[in-house]
Formats: C-alpha cells, sequence, structure tokens
C-alpha cells in the first residue's frame, strides 16, 4: 500500500522528536535531569470512621528513561504512590515533580496500565488504542500509524478488529498497553499489569515489555508482586514496607542491559537480588 | 536505544477466541431451540382452554370458547384494527417520552448530586402513588383525549427507566474514568465515549420493563374515561356480557405488549451486539 509509507515516515518524525526531548542520546544511565521526582511525600486518607496514613516520608529520584519496579507488601500504599505521580491523588505532604513541573492534577503526560485492561467492551482492539488519540485529538492518520506499529511490537497482529471479551488475558493487558504507549508519553505507570496472567503469558509479557521498554526509551515506574518480575524487568527495585508504607531499601541488582530470560534468572547477581528483596519483605510482614 | 532485540521477537499466543459470527441458519436453529418450551407450554393451555369450553365446564358467557374468539377477531378486524391502533399509538407516544425525560433526569442526577437529592424522593412518590388512582384526576384536567392516557403510560414507564440509567451511568469503572483523566477528557468527552456506552445495556434493561409497562398504562388511561383504544372495547364488551370480544381485546393488547418488547430486544441485539454476545456467552450453559 502507497499510504504505509507516508504512515510510518510520519510517525518516525514524532518518534525522533520525542526522544531527543525524554532522553538524552548517550542513553539513560548519563540522564542527568529526574523525570521523577518525590520528595517527602505523605498521604492521609481521612474517612468517618478512620484515619489512615497510606505513605509517609517516601522520597524518590527515577532518572529519565529508568526503569523502575516496586514490591512491598498488600496495601503499603503502591497505588498511591502512582496515582500521586499520575497526579490523580494530591499528597498530604511533599511534592511530586514530573519533569521540571509540581504535579498538581491529572497529568496528560503519561501512560497509565492497570491490573485490569479496563478497556471499553464495545470497541474492538484497534479502537480502543485509539481512544488514546481521540480524547488527545491528535491527527488521525498519525495515531493509526502508530497504532499499527504498537500492534506489531505487542504482537496484536490481526487481532484488530476483536471486542475484548474475544481476546485473551494476556492480550487484552497489551491493548492496554498499546493505549498507554500511544501518544509517546515520557512516564509509564504500571500497577501490577500482569497479576492476573498464567506464569507462562506473564514471562513472555516480561521479555516484551524489557524490549518495548528499550525500543521506546520511556521512563517506566511499575508495580508488582512479583520479585523475579522486579529484579529481571528494573535497574532499582523500591522496596517498600508495611502500612503506613515507606521505602525500607532501594535495589540495584546490576544485571546487564540485554536480558535473556532464562540466562538472567540463572545469574548470581539476580539471586542475590531476589533474596535481599525476599528477607525483606519477610521482614515486613513479620513486623505487621 | 542501540540495543538489539533480536532473541525477543512477539509470538503471537494461542487461546484466543476465533470471531466468528453464526450463520443465519444456525441462529434459527438455536432460536428454535430456545424457543420451544414457552411454545409448548403456550399451546397445552390454549388446549387446555378449548378442552374447558368444549366440554362446557364452565358456562359459554363465562369463559368463551377460542373458536368463538377467534370469530370476533375475524369478523371485526376494522374495529378491532382502530382500537388497538389508538392504543399502540398512546403507548409508543408515552414510551417515547418517558424515554426521553429519563435518559436526561437520570444523566442530570448522577452529574449533580444536589438534584439527585431534590428529585429522588419526588421520583419515589410519584412511583408508589397508584396510577389508577390518580387517572380519574388527569381525566378531569385534561378530558377524554389520549392526553391523560399519554401521561399516564409516561409516569409508569419512566421510573424504572430512570433507575436503570442512574444505575448504568454509576457503574463505570472508575480506573476508566481515572485513565480518562490521564488522558485529558473533557468532561463532555468522558460522558460521550465512556459513561453513556457503558449504561447503555441497563438502560436497555429498563426499557424492556418500560415499555410493557407503558402499554398497561394506557389501557388503564382508557379504561377511567375513553371513547377509544382497547381499554374502551374491553370495558364496553364487558358491560355488554361480550366475553368473546372481551377475550379478544385481552389477546390484542397482550400481544402489543410482546410486540413492543420483542422491538426492544432486537434494538439492543442490533445497537449493542457486544453485550449480547457476552452476555450470551456467560450466561447459558450447553447442556
Ligand atoms: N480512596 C481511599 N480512601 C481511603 N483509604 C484508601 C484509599 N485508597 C487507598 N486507601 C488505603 O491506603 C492504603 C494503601 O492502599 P494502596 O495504595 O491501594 O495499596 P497497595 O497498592 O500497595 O496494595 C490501604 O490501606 C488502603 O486501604
Ligand atoms: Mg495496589
Amino acid at each position: 500500500m502507497p499510504n504505509d509509507v507516508t504512515h510510518s515516515q510520519a510517525g518516525t518524525t514524532l518518534e525522533k522528536a520525542d526522544v531527543t526531548k525524554s532522553v538524552t542520546p548517550g542513553g539513560r544511565t548519563e540522564a542527568a535531569a529526574a523525570a521523577v521526582r518525590i520528595d517527602d511525600v505523605a498521604v492521609r486518607f481521612r474517612s468517618k470512621k478512620r484515619d489512615v496514613t497510606a505513605l509517609t516520608d517516601v522520597s524518590l529520584d527515577i532518572a529519565s528513561g529508568e526503569f523502575v519496579a516496586i514490591v512491598g507488601p498488600s496495601g503499603c500504599g503502591k497505588s498511591t504512590l502512582l496515582k500521586l505521580v499520575a497526579g490523580l491523588l494530591g499528597p498530604s505532604a511533599g511534592e511530586v515533580r514530573l519533569g521540571d513541573e509540581r504535579v498538581s492534577g491529572p497529568r496528560h503526560d503519561i501512560g497509565y496500565v492497570f491490573q485490569r485492561a479496563a478497556l471499553l467492551e464495545w470497541r474492538s482492539a484497534l479502537r480502543n488504542i485509539l481512544l488514546q488519540a481521540e480524547i488527545r485529538k491528535l491527527p488521525a492518520a498519525e495515531s493509526r500509524a502508530r497504532a499499527g506499529e504498537l500492534i506489531r511490537m505487542t504482537g496484536l497482529e490481526g487481532f484488530e478488529e476483536a471486542l475484548p471479551h474475544e481476546l485473551s488475558g494476556g492480550m487484552q493487558q497489551r491493548v492496554a498497553l498499546c493505549r498507554a504507549l500511544l501518544h509517546r508519553p515520557p512516564v509509564l505507570l504500571m500497577d501490577e499489569p500482569f497479576g492476573a496472567l498464567d506464569a507462562l503469558t506473564r514471562e513472555q509479557m516480561n521479555v516484551e515489555l524489557r524490549r518495548i521498554w528499550q525500543e521506546t526509551g520511556t521512563t517506566v515506574i511499575l508495580v508488582t508482586h512479583s520479585i523475579s518480575e522486579a529484579v529481571y524487568l528494573a535497574d532499582r527495585v523500591v522496596v517498600m514496607s508495611a502500612r503506613p508504607g515507606t521505602v525500607s531499601e532501594i535495589i540495584d541488582a546490576g544485571l546487564p542491559a540485554e536480558r535473556g530470560y532464562s540466562e538472567t534468572m540463572a545469574r548470581p547477581e539476580f539471586g542475590t537480588a531476589t533474596t535481599r528483596i525476599r528477607e525483606l519483605l519477610g521482614a515486613a510482614s513479620a513486623a505487621d | 536505544m542501540s540495543q538489539s532485540a533480536v532473541s525477543t521477537a512477539p509470538v503471537k499466543p494461542a487461546g484466543v477466541a476465533e470471531r466468528a459470527r453464526p450463520s443465519l441458519r444456525r441462529r434459527t436453529v438455536e432460536a428454535a431451540e430456545k424457543s420451544w418450551r414457552p411454545v409448548a407450554l403456550l399451546l397445552a393451555c390454549f388446549v387446555a382452554w378449548w378442552v374447558i369450553s368444549a366440554a362446557e365446564l364452565v358456562e359459554s358467557y363465562l369463559v368463551p370458547s377460542p373458536g368463538a374468539t377467534l370469530d370476533v377477531l375475524l369478523d371485526k378486524p376494522d374495529y378491532l384494527w382502530q382500537h388497538s391502533w389508538v392504543t399502540t399509538y398512546e403507548t409508543l407516544l408515552g414510551f417515547v417520552i418517558a424515554v426521553v425525560v429519563g435518559v436526561v433526569a437520570a444523566v442530570v442526577m448522577v452529574y449533580s448530586s444536589t438534584v439527585e437529592k431534590t428529585l429522588y424522593p419526588i421520583l419515589l412518590f410519584a412511583q408508589v402513588v397508584p396510577k389508577i388512582a390518580i387517572a380519574p384526576l388527569f381525566v378531569v384536567w385534561l378530558g377524554f383525549g389520549i392526553t391523560p392516557k399519554i401521561l399516564i403510560a409516561v409516569l409508569i414507564a419512566f421510573f424504572p427507566i430512570v433507575i436503570s440509567m442512574v444505575t448504568g451511568l454509576k457503574a463505570v469503572d472508575p480506573e476508566m474514568l481515572q485513565l480518562s483523566a490521564t488522558m485529558g477528557a473533557s468532561p463532555w468527552q468522558t460522558f460521550l465515549k465512556i459513561r453513556f456506552p457503558a449504561s447503555l445495556p441497563h438502560l436497555f434493561s429498563g426499557l424492556k420493563v418500560a415499555v410493557t409497562l407503558a402499554v398497561t398504562g394506557a389501557v388503564v388511561g382508557e379504561f377511567v374515561g375513553a371513547n377509544e383504544g382497547l381499554g374502551y372495547v374491553i370495558l364496553q364488551a364487558n358491560g355488554n356480557l361480550d366475553t368473546p370480544m372481551l377475550f379478544a381485546g385481552l389477546l390484542v393488547m397482550s400481544l402489543i405488549g410482546v410486540i413492543l418488547f420483542v422491538i426492544v430486544e432486537i434494538a439492543e441485539q442490533l445497537l449493542l451486539p457486544w453485550h449480547a454476545s457476552r452476555r450470551d456467552g456467560s450466561v447459558t450453559t450447553s447442556y
């Protein structure tokens, strides 16, 4: 199709422009500016019956293009932390900065993926992905090209016209991921995105996510329950303690950038990191 | 990024449902399989009716024979058709007004809790007042024309529509709303692209109840004071002890209700195919 050429060209120009904006050409290790800065943040939920302190004294700097995973016991405020970064929730104390702006309301320069895919049941996979473009009023042809690119990247070809209920859980999550990446957000927030998937699909999604992250250069914050998922995917793993949630340790396993799945699992650094995290989480739940 | 990603080419996962539309023939067979039981039951009732009247177990002026009823339907088609049309017209008009007013009221109530708190008690009051009791008042106010009948149909059909629409608008996935906030959606975009379509399955379940109630509303209005419509036909037949005509009127009235119900259901399947197929898949068992 002659149209394809113009579409992909348009897509490429857009990508180049965005990449130079969010990532220094040398790669993320060198990136100077923090993409996300969480500064001494606390969150308290007040209700008639009781007050819950979800987070206290949380500080965390995330470099542009970095992949950070967050693990911690249930209810320690991981989702709350992501919502703070997205501006869906305001902190009771402290501040959150995204790029060089203070977060003070829903941010539009992020992508968000939830545990449940949260797809519109009446829209096909493609039209679910394009919702992002429709609401943002992005140019239609360019958005379609970008959606096609993401569909190829996530292996969804052939399922563009399928409705969500016709897709497996893994494929629904891919659609949600494509939707979150459509507008090339500098920051991608993922809240237990693979929690509902079976172990095999999950591994596959981990490998794909890592590859997609390398291709797009997005800053990623991933909340997960799986320690191995966290260590495999992330540059740094933030371990949180039980309520009130705070950062108990940040672990950099020191794994190489190129990570084959089983080779990485077999590495001694991988074992050391997972064991350390398990200890920390064990201590947290023992103190609970 | 400069890293190569050769080792991790995407693999298409298995286990995805084929996107198949059943053929017309299969759908017909399925419809027949689904409906043979109610059809058989209806036939059994008909046979029982026929046996009772043929054996003269009940006086024929109390329960007419199926034959006598059929004769009325065949002898006076114009008379019945004319009055059925009046009732249908009142029902449809009442239903349409109830849908428009009900949907708008539901949207306003969901978006403004002040309006909701103000309207809800009034709505509930309007619902618990027996419509048959206020019907005479409407006739006094509005005369013998079709207006009071339409008004009663609206009143009676309105409640299930508002309730189902409010439920539907509130049932939207909160994560979906958070997502639309991160996309920078305006309230209008969120309503149009997410909340409204998400509420339609709920609305349609309300519409199905409402459309049958609208028939009742129109007939109740006719009972109270009218010179046309099926309610009038039945009342006249009752006064004349013309039970075959009374039965014929009842039959036609039920038929109107059933047809309107089926039309709403077909509209649902056409407008919400995504919902219909999902519902079928999750509710029916295969044996
Ligand atoms: N909207 C809310 N109102 C009141 N309490 C909340 C709200 N959201 C979360 N919480 C509480 O804050 C704590 C942290 O919640 P969350 O961030 O969802 O934990 P996690 O994602 O780590 O499981 C929990 O105790 C939870 O009950
Ligand atoms: Mg959570």
